[in-house]
């Protein structure tokens, strides 16, 4: 993989308050890097660096292939889509040629380009239609052909279709993945939905507070959370304290409150620890079920403090050595006939129990 | 209500001989209005654009400036241009008092104002994303400044329509500056007054006949082409 755009020492400050903070961010050729986080985490900060928008306080934002690219000749290498579809007044046409207008392409190029990317994005029946007399989906498919027509080397989206009902937002998405798959478009993709950034990226990073809290592929950043923060956010919801007590065949024993649970992973012994379990991942059964340990080696007493329903789901909290949370069907649910007070058994996988250190914090 | 008649009837008469002192007061005042509604947009867009899309300190300052501008009595700006004009003044050795120049430096500060004020509102109206988009886009500062311009074209021409309004229809400044000389400074508003103070109530009605239609027909041109861009 070759490195397309890189960050180093950057830092953005407004009014003393560092906003953003990104020691060290390579953005590959050909890949789709989605920035998740919560609101005021940096995101947008981000990209309006990147897009050469805003000027950092400290730090550099480079192209590889021309590090001294400044000013509007950086811009031009760049092509933005925002949360809001943002058209100008007139037809589709018009806008989707304005970048390139911009660029003073000669008018048989733009007709094109305008054409090609009217057709990628299945709005060429739109052409001559006023901007003002769109849908949301459809303007934000103006939006998205106006960036991509310019054949910048990166397309920079901040939440694009954040503010679309969920049907077309799910269309568009899968059409965008789709897309940036086959044209093999190098994209920033900024978004607080983690569903969102699963579907379009090729690698996650986790932005908290203007920090990058971790880097990795979508996969991992699921099922490796590198900080509690991060944990939390890719949902899970069991994040447990505890120490490491014992360490035998790869296998790390862990003191929770009272209870001992077990994990695969590394340890030390005396370490100061985070056991994190998704709900999903938490089995019930009735009390005095047996369960055999070479199932799932954690079996944990506990009584149901409160239960609700969540869709096809219901998520029901747990009173033990420490709170849990258990995600079960409904009709399990029913045919187990649980109810707020009654005594069950939490089991879990060791392979299911992820642990990170505490205190563990590494900026990428 | 026998003068309102009368001078309807006159007027009629003064178009249809083609008077030429009419001709030449109506060109005239078409003349220096037009100038300094030229003027003041060359002046006034660049400004209000300016004020309206940077950030400094003193901005909001300024634009209280501009706003007031927009309200000054015409008197007081013909009473600050005569005393620069003035042949002691700072500006004396100009020679300009009493020539239709000196008609229009009072009109355009009188209409400047209004063209950078009503820039202002007007770009402010826009979505302040917009710009963002534009340089995202790709865009110069030049050619972002004349995007925006373009997305406000009818809030702009209503700017223009309001400067030329205010500049057509003003009459203290034009006769302090101006002086009412005939055959060199008298405009349609100046010897509108003049007629009425020489109880030619006819001859008034019958100018200001041709003052209304003259606003109409430029004002009528302005938002043809105003609609006609929606």
């Amino acid at each position: 993989m070759t490195a397309l755009l890189e960050i180093h020492d950057l830092i953005v400050s407004v009014e003393n308050t560092v906003i953003l903070d990104l020691p060290e961010l390579t953005v590959n050729r050909n890949e789709v890097l989605v920035v998740v986080g919560p609101n005021g985490a940096g995101k947008s900060t981000l990209l309006q660096v990147s897009a050469g928008l805003l000027k950092p306080t400290r730090g550099k934002v480079f192209f590889t292939s021309d590090p001294q690219l400044t000013g509007l000749d950086y811009r031009r290498k760049v092509s933005t889509v925002f949360q809001s579809p943002l058209l100008l007044s007139g037809t589709v046409r018009n806008n989707i040629a304005s970048g390139l207008k911009f660029r003073q392409v000669d008018s048989e190029q733009i007709r094109q380009r305008v054409d090609t990317w009217m057709e990628q994005l299945h709005i060429s029946h739109l052409a001559r239609r006023q901007t003002a007399h769109l849908s949301g989906g459809e303007a934000q498919r103006v939006s998205l052909a106006r960036a991509f027509c310019l054949e910048t080397e990166l397309i920079l989206m901040d939440e694009p279709f954040s503010a679309l009902d969920t049907p077309t937002r799910t269309e568009l998405l899968r059409e965008l993945r789709e897309l940036l798959s086959r044209t093999g478009q190098t994209c920033i993709y900024v978004t607080h939905d983690l569903q969102e950034a699963l579907a379009v990226g090729d690698r996650i990073g986790i932005l908290f507070d203007g920090k990058l809290h971790q880097l990795d592929v979508a996969a991992n950043v699921f099922k490796r959370p590198k900080t509690p923060e991060v944990a939390a956010f890719v949902g899970v919801e069991n994040i447990i304290p505890g120490k490491v007590i014992g360490l035998s065949n790869e296998l790390v024993q862990i003191q929770a409150n009272g209870f001992s649970l077990e994990a695969v992973g590394d340890g030390v012994i005396g370490q100061e620890v985070y056991a994190c379990l998704r709900p999903e991942d938490v089995t019930l059964y009735l009390a005095g079920t047996e369960v055999s340990k070479s199932t799932a080696r954690n079996h944990l007493p506990c009584r149901i403090r409160y239960m609700f329903n969540q869709g096809p789901l219901v998520r029901i909290e747990l009173e033990a050595d420490f709170p849990l949370t258990a995600l079960v069907t409904r009709p399990s649910a029913e045919e187990m006939n649980l109810a707020v007070g009654k005594e069950v058994l939490a089991v879990f996988k060791s392979t299911a129990v992820h642990l990170i250190e505490t205190g563990h914090f590494q900026s990428f | 209500m026998q003068n309102i008649f009368e001078g309807i009837w006159k007027a009629i008469q003064l178009l249809l001989q083609g008077d030429p002192e009419v001709i030449r007061i109506t060109l005239l005042s078409l003349q220096v209005s037009s100038i300094a509604t030229v003027i003041s947009l060359v002046l006034g867009l660049p400004l209000g654009t300016f004020l309206a899309l940077s950030h400094f300190p003193t901005r909001r300052f300024w634009i209280s400036v501009i706003n007031t501008g927009m309200a000054l009595p015409p008197v007081v700006v013909g009473l600050v241009v005569s005393i620069f004009l003035w042949r002691s003044g700072p500006l004396g050795d100009l020679h300009l008092i009493y020539t239709p120049w000196a008609i229009v430096i009072a009109q355009v500060l009188i209409s400047f104002p209004m063209a950078g004020g009503l820039t202002i509102s007007a770009l402010q109206q826009l979505d302040p994303r917009l710009r963002v988009q534009l340089l995202g886009l790709g865009a110069s500062q030049i050619q972002m400044i004349f995007s925006l311009w373009r997305e406000a074209r009818l809030p702009l021409m209503a700017a223009l329509i309001a400067a030329f309004g205010s500049v057509i229809s003003e009459v203290g400044a034009s006769m302090m500056v101006g002086g009412n000389l005939k055959g060199s400074t008298r405009v349609l508003t100046t010897a509108i007054v003049l007629e009425t103070s020489r109880g030619e109530f006819a001859s008034a009605i019958a100018l200001s006949l041709i003052l209304l239609t003259l606003a109409f027909l430029v004002n009528f041109a302005l938002t043809v082409l105003q609609q006609h861009r929606k």
